[in-house]
């Protein structure tokens, strides 16, 4: 069902697609040898190539046509043997080709679909048109100097991936969805880092409303969104901006806004007339770009496992929750630490990954995640290693210490980032599962409150965790829960 | 296909070309010309003939993702007529 926006004069339904640029990872620029690293000096991974020298001749990177191709098999998309690469003629003071080199009606890579998982649990298809090759422009920064515009051209040539959407999306969920799901693809493939704070990844944002089962409606593009919340942001005032003009009588130009951050909505840019002509024909300088089978079907062979397998692969061997799986491969690194942690803990421990899942799973989605949350850190700034989480989740599987002592630990690790072994020796916070002892303590206990267990026998079975609880305190809650239990009900059942 | 004053005017503009008021009369007429030459080519029967992309028979050459390049900002910015801080430095440009 299309969700439909109440206007004033009846309901109207929204028509969503994504333009998304993501940079490709790879060394060297996509036509020039130089530097692709963020951050770098002004102008100093610039070439005679991408600063556009005369006589200066583009060759390509094979490994920007490598992670094209690869993302587009991580898409589920058609892959073309052949493609074109044209000019897109403009002028810009950061574009000193005078024409952007990207690929207009043949693409590298064509049509495919994409699952996108809604809040109200349902999945939706979302058609991709197709993906092209293209070089990214240089930057320009207008607030250095009263007069001047400063033009760095480290970013100029850079290989981008330019996905386009079919218009399939009609809510802001939907966009945002399927930005995340492009997002996630793109970085478990390895073939863009996502960073949308660098720009590495942003999106136009197509965006008109038509009565339900009517014909389009004029579409505006809201260029260079670089956040998932600003997409929706984006969709959301246009979607209401478009209804409320219509409904007013007036009409939608077809027309390129910006993203105001300030207040989450959308501004018309200086409308040049010409804007939209970029005389594209197919660039003089380089043929075809033809590639065999037997070229795509070696990346794919050596593709790596994607979100979506590694989830199901998480529940099905692992015996993870669908909930914990779906938390923990939603962001790369914190798949990529499960396993590295899972991996130590099956070493330390011996024991199968199968029966470790679900322990080292709760630890890192629950304990591990609130505590970052509190300290406002990623998993990459994790103050607790690798070695040292996984002997905490030794120390608990071994029956060393308990789940809750084990927590208090983790506390300690945080503060003082000393090794769990040495917290539970300098606290003896070790688990008392010395049956001798624990059952002295309960007979103590059972006689010093005989009229709670004559109560308990008359029928009263809540307070067995009253004596559950007595002995915990007198152990400090170092008492093995098991034993404990193993030993109070009998002795309470008389 | 031909081209009027109009379109002349356009492209000139397009192509940041500053064409004035009496040339570009005489420019209709020379691109016309060329424009003519050109669709003589038309004429021939082109069904079924796949689009020749390069006289000779070679495939688009590929280079290594090594970073070979770059690095040399002063030569870049040689012959800018304008930089500073490393940057090349152009008039405002207002969006």
């Amino acid at each position: 069902m299309t969700k439909l926006y109440p206007g004033a004069t009846g309901d109207w339904e929204a028509v969503i697609g994504l333009e998304i640029h993501a940079q490709v990872i790879s060394e060297a620029k996509l036509f020039s040898s130089s530097a692709t690293t963020f951050g770098a000096e002004p102008n100093t991974q610039v070439s005679f190539v991408c600063s556009a020298q005369p006589g200066m001749l583009p060759v390509i990177n094979e490994e920007c046509v490598r992670q094209a191709v690869r993302t587009g098999l991580a898409m589920g998309c058609e892959i073309n043997l052949r493609s074109i690469f044209d000019r897109k003629n403009y002028f810009y003071a950061d574009l000193p080709q005078g024409y952007q080199i990207s690929q207009f009606k043949d693409p590298i890579v064509g049509e495919g679909e994409i699952a996108i998982e809604l809040s109200d649990g349902s999945t939706k298809i979302i058609g991709v048109e197709r993906l092209h090759l293209e070089q990214d422009a240089g930057k320009s920064m207008h607030d250095q100097h009263p007069t001047m515009t400063y033009v760095d051209l480290n970013r100029s040539g850079v290989a981008l991936m330019e996905i386009v959407s079919k218009p399939d999306m009609s809510t802001p969920e939907e966009a945002a969805e399927y930005f995340k799901k492009i997002r996630s693809l793109v970085r478990y493939a390895r073939t863009c880092d996502g960073n949308m704070d660098q720009g590495s990844m942003r999106a136009d944002v197509n965006v008109s409303v038509r009565r339900p089962g009517e014909e389009l409606g004029t579409r505006t593009e809201t260029k260079n969104v670089n956040s998932i919340r600003y997409v929706m942001q984006v969709v959301e005032s246009e979607i209401r901006r478009q209804i409320d003009l219509i409904e007013d009588g007036g009409t939608v130009d077809q027309e390129t806004r910006l993203f105001e951050v300030a207040t989450g909505t959308t501004r018309t840019m200086r409308s040049k007339e010409e804007a939209h002509d970029y005389r594209y024909f197919p660039d003089p300088d380089l043929l075809p770009l033809e590639f065999s089978q037997e070229f795509v079907d070696e990346l794919a062979a050596e593709m790596p496992e994607l979100a979506d397998a590694k989830k199901e692969r998480f529940i099905a061997d692992l015996h993870i929750t669908p909930y914990n799986a779906s938390v923990l491969v939603a962001e790369k690194e914190n798949a990529d630490y499960f396993e590295t942690l899972l991996a130590v803990t099956v070493d330390k421990t011996g024991k199968p990954v199968s029966e470790l899942g679900k322990l080292v799973s709760n630890w890192i989605t629950s304990d591990l995640f609130g505590a970052l949350k509190k300290l406002g850190k990623t998993i990459s700034e994790n103050p607790v290693s690798v070695e040292n989480a996984a002997e905490l989740l030794n120390l608990q599987v071994e029956g060393t210490i308990s789940g809750r002592i084990a927590k208090e630990v983790f506390e300690n690790m945080l503060e003082s980032g000393k090794s769990p072994e040495t917290i539970v020796d300098e606290k003896g916070l070790k688990q008392v599962s010395d049956t001798g002892a624990i059952e002295a303590m309960i007979d103590e206990i059972l006689s010093v409150n005989a009229d709670k267990v004559e109560e308990y026998r008359g029928g009263k079975d809540k307070l067995y965790g009253f004596f559950v609880g007595q002995v915990m305190k007198q152990t400090g809650g170092k008492a093995n829960p098991q034993v404990v239990n193993q030993l109070l009900k009998p002795k309470l059942d008389g | 296909m031909s081209v009027d004053k109009e379109t002349v005017a356009k492209i000139a503009n397009l192509a940041r070309i500053e064409v004035s008021e009496d040339e570009l009369e005489s420019t209709v007429g020379e691109l016309n010309n060329i424009l003519d030459w050109v669709e003589q080519l038309s004429e021939v029967d082109t069904d079924g003939v796949e689009a020749m992309t390069s006289v000779v028979d070679a495939s688009l050459p590929r280079r290594e993702d090594k970073v070979t390049d770059g690095g040399y900002r002063d030569q870049v910015l040689k012959n800018a007529p304008q930089s500073e801080h490393g940057f090349f430095a152009v008039p405002k440009v207002i969006e």
